[in-house]
């Protein structure tokens, strides 16, 4: 089993998730329901795009302290630009993309630390995102909002979207020639750069890819909440990195997986209703949270702590 | 110009080449061509300017004086014209699969399918150049062993990837491999070259240059000091042009009386005071992981003591030895801080004079210990992680293939400081993929699938039974 768990990495996420959705069907039985599902997963859709643009950068070993105020400014801009002049909207939207990855151009051209730059960005992006939106406000775009609140067949939109989020991340970081040669750039730069790749332009690409689903992390949270406000997000930074730890991705050596983000951006979603289910009082609750978080990593430590190469590794 | 001499033009053209870093001249003044079915040989001892010129052919650095052509191609751009390199410190992507890492390279696989066609063109390029090797191609590379991971760098250089090799550079290609797979890499470079390929051999162990060279460029101080065909070469005139005297001789072990038995473990592994004793057989079969947890064992304490009872030399220096960030001094001192450390504070004074002294006592090649570490060849690094161990008081010295990629001349005086300190009552464990270092032990144990098959000691240990130790359950 061991074995089992070690060889195949997404395993651990998925039973994790799996054994609190048994523990909350157990606790409320009433959520085991079409609408049921929705609602606990409901928010897990901008958290899980979040979680996806915090692993293209780390896909890079590198790591981004600006996605929670990103996303807000986003969701600022959707609920305001985007709603009332759309083709303005859409421009400002794509020159955030574009800044995202001319901020990725910068920290490898004067070889900055990322923790730095995004730390100081973020200041921006929130300065940013309250002059856009002094006060909370806004709406969300008509189509955007019936988008996120469609009721498909059978399936809830939530796990619909959080299905499709993760395979498109997939195909594009994990299938694709070019997601490759980018998680080749976090496993060993210098020999990417060797073999005539233009490594400025990779980083670029990764960090214009997590501003891209920063965005689209933005506009889906305003689709559920049919409005914004410039500190929405804030807490996404750290669920970010959470989610990608979670899902079998770590800090260092361009070790991810978007199948396994997007369950640990579920799993954390879960974690806050169970931990409700539980009556457990709200100022225990994020304490809990991160003890949940705490289990599950010393849960993956115990099965992938192994040696596979001869040397050992001293 | 006709089609023949477009097919015996060479495949690169150096002339007057030169590179400066700073004061140093790494290479002075360089002019070198190599036409298709050459095999060149190039040695040199460490920080001859070896890696200097092969960069410069790469395209990795650019000349600060005279030309690089590649008159075959008629590219101006080394990738372009076919010139690969297979680096000494390995070079791959760890968190991807045997097959991704070739993508890397090979920006021509793309489109649906491209996984298939890699997967196909590593195989069989694997299978080309070393037969039987048993490597899974959808294995991420960081699983592999570290002769495994050597094998695939080497088919990644010598895999088409859409064009025609021309030139495939290898730098100390063998230094992790067991010598049934570093002569099937020979068997190879030999075919490759008669169709018409070259190559560019480095490595320390003259016996393969001269099992594969056609001709050899002996380096000095980054100048070419011979370039003849192999045929007008003896080994002794070879090691005379390198500007070493070394002594071909192995020096024999003398017998000695030992103190009492310091290190014991469960697998039968043991060592008396004083007494240097080897770990061999073929590479892989386990000796690497014996050192680790006998070395982990006895050190992994919680509170570090001031007087460590043992040392580790390691072998794999980018990744178990040094501190990449850190200058050459706090390389070498890093062991032994806790010896002249007061109140929790690091003595400077002290610290200095310790680095100062190993420089002389070692020879590490360098005008100021306060530069950083990565600013040295691979074999001064390597002196600087010896120093690092003998600056200790640690009575017994762990040693993981420490000599690979180190140069004849350095060898020698690290073999005379290891008996030096073995006479005052060091124990040595010492793992190599080299016979004859092993067989200047007091005893060897020689290892198969992760267990001791045999344990030599005085004239039993030969090459010839070592050899029969490691091999014997397969032939049967």
């Amino acid at each position: 089993m061991r074995r089992l768990f070690s060889k195949y990495r997404i395993l651990l996420p998925l039973v994790s998730l799996a054994l609190l959705l048994v523990a909350t069907f157990y606790m409320q039985p009433r959520t085991m329901s079409y609408f049921g599902v929705n609602l606990l997963f409901n928010l897990a859709v901008p958290i899980a795009l979040a979680t996806i643009a915090q692993m293209c950068i780390m896909m890079v070993e590198d790591i981004d302290l600006s996605v929670g105020a990103f996303v807000s400014l986003a969701a600022c801009v959707t609920a305001t630009l985007l709603n009332d002049q759309p083709a303005l909207g859409v421009a400002v939207l794509a020159s955030l993309v574009a800044a995202y990855a001319v901020m990725g151009a910068v920290i490898h051209r004067l070889e900055l630390p990322a923790i730095v730059v995004t730390l100081g960005m973020s200041f921006v992006w929130g300065g940013l995102a309250l002059f856009i939106l002094p006060t909370p406000g806004g709406a969300s775009p008509g189509w955007l909002r019936s988008l996120m609140t469609s009721t498909p067949p059978m399936v809830p939109m939530a796990v619909v979207a959080s299905v499709v989020i993760a395979a498109v991340a997939h195909l594009l970081i994990i299938r694709s020639g070019i997601g490759t040669v980018l998680r080749g750039v976090g496993g060993n730069a210098r020999s990417v750069a060797r073999a005539g790749w233009p490594v400025i332009r990779l980083k670029a690409l990764a960090y214009g890819l997590a501003g891209l689903f920063g965005v689209l992390a933005g506009m889906a949270l305003v689709g559920l909440t049919t409005s914004a406000d410039a500190n929405i997000a804030l807490r996404y930074t750290l669920l970010s990195i959470a989610g990608v730890i979670l899902g079998g991705g770590e800090f260092t050596g361009g070790k991810i997986s978007p199948v396994g983000a997007v369950i640990g951006a579920l799993t954390l979603t879960l974690a806050a209703s169970f931990l409700s289910f539980l009556r457990l009082s709200p100022d225990w609750q994020i304490g809990a949270q991160g003890a949940i978080l705490i289990i599950v990593l010393m849960a993956r430590l115990l099965f992938t702590r192994r040696n596979t190469r001869d040397g050992g590794g001293i | 110009m006709t089609a023949e001499a477009q097919d015996n033009a060479p495949i690169v053209a150096l002339t007057d080449a030169a590179k400066s870093f700073g004061a140093v001249r790494a290479l002075d003044g360089v002019s070198l061509s190599i036409r298709p079915g050459e095999c060149l040989g190039l040695v040199g001892h460490n920080g001859a300017g070896k890696s200097t010129l092969v960069n410069v052919v790469n395209g990795g650095l650019s000349p600060t004086a005279g030309r690089v052509d590649f008159p075959a191609s008629g590219a101006n751009a080394a990738l372009v014209a076919g010139v690969r390199s297979v680096f000494q410190e390995l070079s791959l992507c760890p968190n991807l699969t045997v097959a991704e890492n070739l993508r890397i390279s090979h920006s021509a696989l793309r489109g649906p399918g491209w996984r298939r066609a890699a997967r196909a063109e590593i195989a069989r390029t694997l299978d080309a150049v070393f037969p039987g090797h048993g490597i899974d191609t959808e294995t991420p590379v960081e699983e592999l062993g570290i002769a495994e991971r050597q094998m695939v760098e080497i088919a990644i250089g010598f895999a088409p990837r859409g064009q025609d090799v021309r030139l495939v550079i290898l730098d100390e290609p063998t230094s992790s491999l067991d010598a049934a797979i570093a002569d099937q890499l020979v068997a190879y470079v030999r075919q490759f070259c008669a169709q018409g390929g070259a190559v560019i051999f480095i490595s320390h162990m003259l016996g393969e240059v001269f099992a594969v060279a056609s001709r050899i460029l002996v380096m000095r101080d980054g100048k070419v000091v011979a370039d003849r065909p192999v045929a007008d070469f003896t080994r002794q005139g070879l090691v005379d042009a390198m500007g070493h005297v070394a002594d071909d001789a192995v020096v024999a072990a003398v017998a000695r009386d030992f103190g009492p038995e310091v290190v014991r473990t469960d697998d039968g592994l043991a060592a008396r005071k004083g007494e240097v004793v080897g770990l061999s057989g073929l590479a892989g079969h386990g000796q690497a992981r014996a050192l680790a947890q006998l070395y982990l064992g006895a050190t992994s304490a919680w509170r570090a003591r001031r007087d460590p009872q043992m040392v580790f030399v390691a072998g794999d220096r980018t990744r178990d030895g040094i501190l990449p960030l850190w200058s050459i001094l706090r390389n070498i001192s890093i062991g032994v801080l806790q010896q002249f450390s007061r109140r929790g504070l690091v003595d400077h004074t002290a610290e200095a004079a310790l680095a100062e002294d190993w420089k002389l006592r070692i020879g590490i090649r360098t005008g100021d210990l306060a530069n950083n570490i990565l600013s040295l060849s691979g074999g001064n690094q390597q002196k600087v992680l010896f120093a690092r161990a003998l600056a200790s008081t640690a009575p017994v010295v762990v040693m993981d293939d420490p000599m690979r990629g180190v140069d004849v001349g350095t060898k020698q005086g690290v073999y005379a400081m290891i008996r030096a300190e073995a006479a005052k009552g060091r124990t040595f464990l010492w793992y190599s993929t080299e016979t004859d270092e092993v067989c200047q032990c007091d005893r060897v144990f020689v290892f198969r699938n992760g267990q001791i098959s045999a344990e030599l000691t005085g004239d039993a240990i030969t090459e010839e039974g070592i050899l029969r130790a490691s091999f014997e359950m397969q032939e049967a």
